[in-house]
């Protein structure tokens, strides 16, 4: 009995340190594997050119750029929004507030739902509706511009008689050569050529039926404000606990003293919990900047020629990683590149953490003690 | 009860206050006279803080608080509709238990309430904080370090700099509770020569747990227990012949 | 009124009063009125979000969801000629709907066992994906369930102060480990270190992939099980020592039953994770729609399906539609999942477990 016993304390105890040894080995194992394959590959002129040779050589400098670009715009629009939420919940909101449950449970549950979801949402919503909306704005008003033009055109064109699409092409140049610069391409593809005979209607009907994606397409823009969706609630948890951190007396005698609710946190409660706004701001970044699956058919492109603007498509390290491990044509000679390109992903995304998990514990130790 | 010569600062009348469904004050009538220091005194739980909260509305902060009753100050009920709370709680001063500065340099906390009442005029404010560190009895230890922080004063000090940041905007009244309740009695002495010097422009309550304080500090001493008041008279009187035997059994501290 | 002048006249000249501000006069603060208003729009957004999130995602899925509600039948709305329906049902069989790019999906059109959603009679059997994702988690929820509770045991009960601070930490900071490094991880060392340990025939299956999610599970459920534990009364633990039992005795009969609740809602939202991680199960599963229960077979799941075929598909074609249902899914069971852990475990089995606090 005693002896069982003892075995049964043995495993009690044995088990659990063999738990936690497994765990961390296995992260220390993950660090030292990328470390010691991508240490060798890592150069300064890795971290600043472009790739080459369908990315077999060459670095990474535009997936740096497009990651910190895209967790910019994320950042811009995400702590805001969480820090106000987060302001709400500490400072506003009732217990028994029915809005207040609500909110809390939306952040829950934002924070559950997948992250290709979240890609699928940008798809359809930013994509699809706000850029294929803009798009499709954009293109009814310069069309309703057309027709204008059209009717203040010479004859032939604007008594809508039948007259060589040459003509037209000629007509539209002469106007504002730059603003119909695509129209006058697109009337390139007319069937029949240039030559073939169209009254201004027909041209009308056929360049509305055609546009461009502009901003109904895959974009830095589009992306970003994706990934602000997935990493708000991560703003939201780490302000709120800041801002829990500030001791309630000091919002009493501020309001003893006659300030309003605004004024105390504006005055007294938001700088004192500044480091709290920029430890969620580090981690929303680190997750951000981490997260490839929203950004698969958001915006993320495989090799682009120039860095981007807010309208272009961007590379970016996670996504660049994903690609050239899966889909690289030369799958093993593009391996130290691999490598060397988790260590920066990694050591970003890490960086960042390391740094948020200090500052956070020192607010818990903070949140404690009071 | 009040002397006749006495100038009414607040009357309250059957005030009573729920938490919730608990009731903390019980039809709560006095009236509290201007320029002196009135002390309430009480086991805990008796309510007597409850009441101080209930003169600038900070009750109101709590969840599922319910009052009914009036507080009239100067002629105007303050639990009637539509009064402006925050001209009111900027009206009256208010000391807490545990001394409480803003995490911002000495002269910041002091300049808080001007700021906040519209002084922006740096000369102003400089007079402002200097005057009320001195009525706080702080300026010459502080003078020469207005611009570190708060936090860096020792507890007695603290108590003091709030004390200092309360008076900077002039109040009629100042509420003061347990307000060296976390003090050593040198502190605490310093604090007390204050309360004594400042009635001659305030109207000041002291809620206090402490029998000598409320003794040697006030004028008129109201004695709680378990929310109601059970004598409200001139602390001399209190504390020699009290009229109800509760109130003699609390002071010689057969219970409490 | 008298004393309120005698108040007013004792102040010096440039000495500041409140004395005389009005208790009556309306508070007039429409700027600051505003802001509260913006205040509370902004924090609303969640809730917005969460709406339209789901809504854009079934929005995109619900001609599926109408043509299933209206009942109409798939293979009659797919637009073939005489000639291309009998050349169709060669290629297809007669077992499965035959399907255009274009064609009215409904829902019974997705239950079967073939996903080739790229041939010209495309097919959309959901059941290799379903299976494919059961077993991936599965595995995921298999490593990590134990790992990671009996760290948690340890961290909280067993470990010195000192290791503590450091173990903590450094396991969440897996949690900060972008699941595009874990995937590769896992493709390249773990895929090989476990085809040389088994010897089984594929290198990527759900068993590496599973792993795979089991490391980015870990951090939620040791996490969470963590505070859980630790949560639970001191003086539970402090009543079982006193009488006789040992540390570990305390730990096991004591502690770990008081923090079930916490530690079951933990493993659910593990679960959630595991179901729905997308870029581990892309890379490290093989991504075979393969209808087997063998764990050592290449697979796919929900997410990943999502994630391999989203880029190229077409909008608004059949395909389009079923990535978006899929979608949905996983939105629905992410939602149930977070609903389970905040309204059933939170109030009704703490409370159960703990007595009313």
């Amino acid at each position: 009995m005693k002896r069982s016993r003892q075995i049964l304390g043995f495993f009690a105890h044995g088990l659990p340190l063999v738990a936690t040894l497994l765990v961390v080995g296995i992260i220390v194992a993950i660090i030292a594997n990328f470390l010691i394959g991508g240490l060798p590959a890592l150069s300064w002129e890795f971290l600043t050119e472009s790739p080459r040779n369908v990315n077999t050589e060459g670095g990474i400098f535009p997936a740096i750029y497009g990651t910190v670009l895209l967790v910019i715009i994320m950042t811009i629009a995400a702590v805001p929004i969480g820090t106000i939420t987060a302001i709400y919940l500490a400072e506003y909101a009732k217990k028994t507030s029915k809005l207040a449950q609500f909110v809390r449970f939306a952040v829950n549950t934002l924070a559950g739902v997948p992250s290709i979801v979240f890609g699928l949402f940008g798809l359809g919503f930013f994509i699809q509706t706000i850029g294929g909306g803009i798009d499709n704005w954009n293109h009814q008003a310069k069309m309703a511009e057309l027709q204008q033009l059209v009717a203040a055109a010479p004859s032939p064109i604007a008594n809508n008689s039948f007259a060589p699409v040459r003509e037209i092409k000629a007509y539209l140049t002469q106007e504002d050569e730059l603003k119909w610069r695509k129209e006058i391409q697109r009337l390139n593809q007319y069937e029949g050529g240039e030559s073939a005979y169209a009254n201004s209607q027909l041209v009308v009907t056929y360049l509305s039926s055609h546009t461009d994606p502009n901003w109904g397409k895959g974009n830095i823009l589009w992306a970003a404000l994706t990934l602000s969706l997935l990493t708000l609630p991560v703003v939201i948890v780490a302000v709120e606990e800041a801002l829990k951190a500030v001791p309630q007396e000091v919002r009493s005698a501020s309001l003893a003293l006659g300030a309003t609710r605004l004024e105390t946190v504006w005055k007294i409660v938001l700088p004192n919990s500044l480091t709290g706004i920029l430890t969620g701001s580090i981690l929303a970044v680190g997750r951000g900047a981490g997260e490839v699956a929203p950004i698969l058919f958001t915006g993320a492109a495989f090799s682009l020629a120039k860095l981007p603007g807010l309208q272009d498509q961007f590379m970016h390290l996670g996504f660049h990683l994903y690609i050239l491990s899966t889909q690289a044509v030369n799958i093993d000679q593009a391996r130290p590149l691999q490598f060397a390109t988790t260590i920066v992903l990694l050591g970003l995304t890490l960086a960042l953490n390391a740094v948020a998990i200090v500052i956070r514990s020192r607010i818990r130790r903070k949140n404690k003690s009071n | 009860m009040l002397s006749e010569k006495e100038t009414v600062k607040i009357d309250i009348s059957d005030l009573s206050l729920f938490y919730g469904k608990k009731q903390a004050l019980n039809n709560i009538s006095m009236r509290i006279p201007e320029k002196r220091v009135t002390a309430f005194i009480g086991p805990s739980g008796c309510g007597k803080s409850t009441l101080l909260r209930s003169i600038n509305r900070m009750n109101d902060l709590i969840d599922g608080v319910s009052i009914s009753g009036k507080v009239v100050l100067d002629n105007v009920n303050i639990y009637d509709n539509g009064i402006n709370i925050v001209n009111l709680r900027k009206r009256i001063g208010m000391v807490f238990q545990k001394s409480n500065p803003f995490p911002k340099s000495i002269y910041d906390n002091v300049a808080y309430g001007p700021r906040i009442n519209g002084v922006k005029n740096k000369a102003e404010l400089d007079e402002i904080v200097e005057n009320s560190l001195q009525g706080g009895a702080l300026w010459d230890e502080v003078k020469d370090r207005l611009d570190s922080s708060a936090l860096s004063l020792s507890g007695g000090q603290q108590q003091r700099l709030c004390i200092a940041r309360a008076i900077a905007v002039n109040p009629e009244i100042l509420l003061m509770d347990e307000p060296c309740s976390a003090l050593d009695p040198i502190s605490t002495d310093k604090i007390e020569d204050l309360i004594i010097q400042l009635k001659e422009k305030y109207s000041i309550i002291i809620v206090t747990h402490n029998m000598q304080q409320a003794g040697r500090v006030s004028d008129y001493t109201a004695f709680f227990y378990i929310g109601e008041l059970i004598e409200y008279d001139k602390t001399r009187k209190i504390f020699t012949d009290p009229n109800v035997k509760q109130t003699e059994d609390y002071i010689t501290g057969r219970f409490g | 009124m008298s004393e309120q002048k005698q108040e007013k006249s004792e102040v010096k000249p440039g000495e500041f009063s409140t004395a005389s501000l009005s208790l009556t006069t309306k508070e007039r603060r429409f700027g600051e009125r505003a802001i509260e208003l913006g205040i509370y729009t902004v924090s609303s957004l969640s809730i917005i979000f969460i709406f339209l999130i789901f809504a854009f995602v079934l929005r995109e899925a619900s001609p599926i969801i109408g043509y299933t509600l209206s009942g109409e039948q798939t293979e009659k709305s797919a637009e073939l000629t005489p000639e291309e329906l009998t050349r169709a049902k060669e290629i297809v069989g007669e077992d499965y709907p035959i399907l255009t790019h274009n064609s009215e999906i409904t829902v019974s059109a997705l239950i079967h066992d073939k996903w080739e959603p790229n041939s010209t009679y495309p097919r959309y059997g959901i059941w290799p994906i379903v299976l494919g994702t059961l077993k991936s988690t599965f595995v995921a929820l298999f490593f990590a369930i134990p790992l990671s509770i009996f760290a948690a045991l340890y961290t909280a009960f067993f470990a010195p102060l000192r290791l503590r601070e450091f173990i903590k930490p450094v396991i969440e900071l897996l949690a900060g480990f972008p699941s595009v490094v874990i995937g590769f991880f896992c493709l390249i060392t773990i895929a090989t270190f476990a085809q040389d340990l088994f010897g089984y025939e594929f290198r990527l299956n759900s068993v590496v992939g599973g792993f795979g999610l089991s490391l980015a599970v870990i951090p939620i459920i040791y996490t969470l099980s963590e505070d859980a534990l630790r949560s639970v009364p001191g003086s539970l633990n402090e009543a079982a020592l006193a009488l006789g039992a040992t540390k570990w005795q305390a730990a096991y009969q004591v502690m770990l039953p008081a923090a079930t609740p916490g530690i079951f809602a933990a493993i659910l939202l593990g679960l959630g994770r595991a179901f729905g991680e997308t870029m581990i199960a892309l890379m490290a599963m093989g991504n075979a729609p393969i209808p087997s229960w063998d764990v050592f077979d290449p697979a796919r799941t929900f997410a990943s399906t999502i994630g391999a075929e989203m880029g190229e598909v077409v909008f608004g074609s059949s395909h389009y539609q079923v990535l978006f249902f899929l979608g949905v899914v996983l939105f629905v069971f992410s939602f149930s999942i977070n609903f389970l852990t905040e309204f059933y475990i939170k109030n009704k089995l703490i409370k159960k477990f703990r007595g009313n606090e």
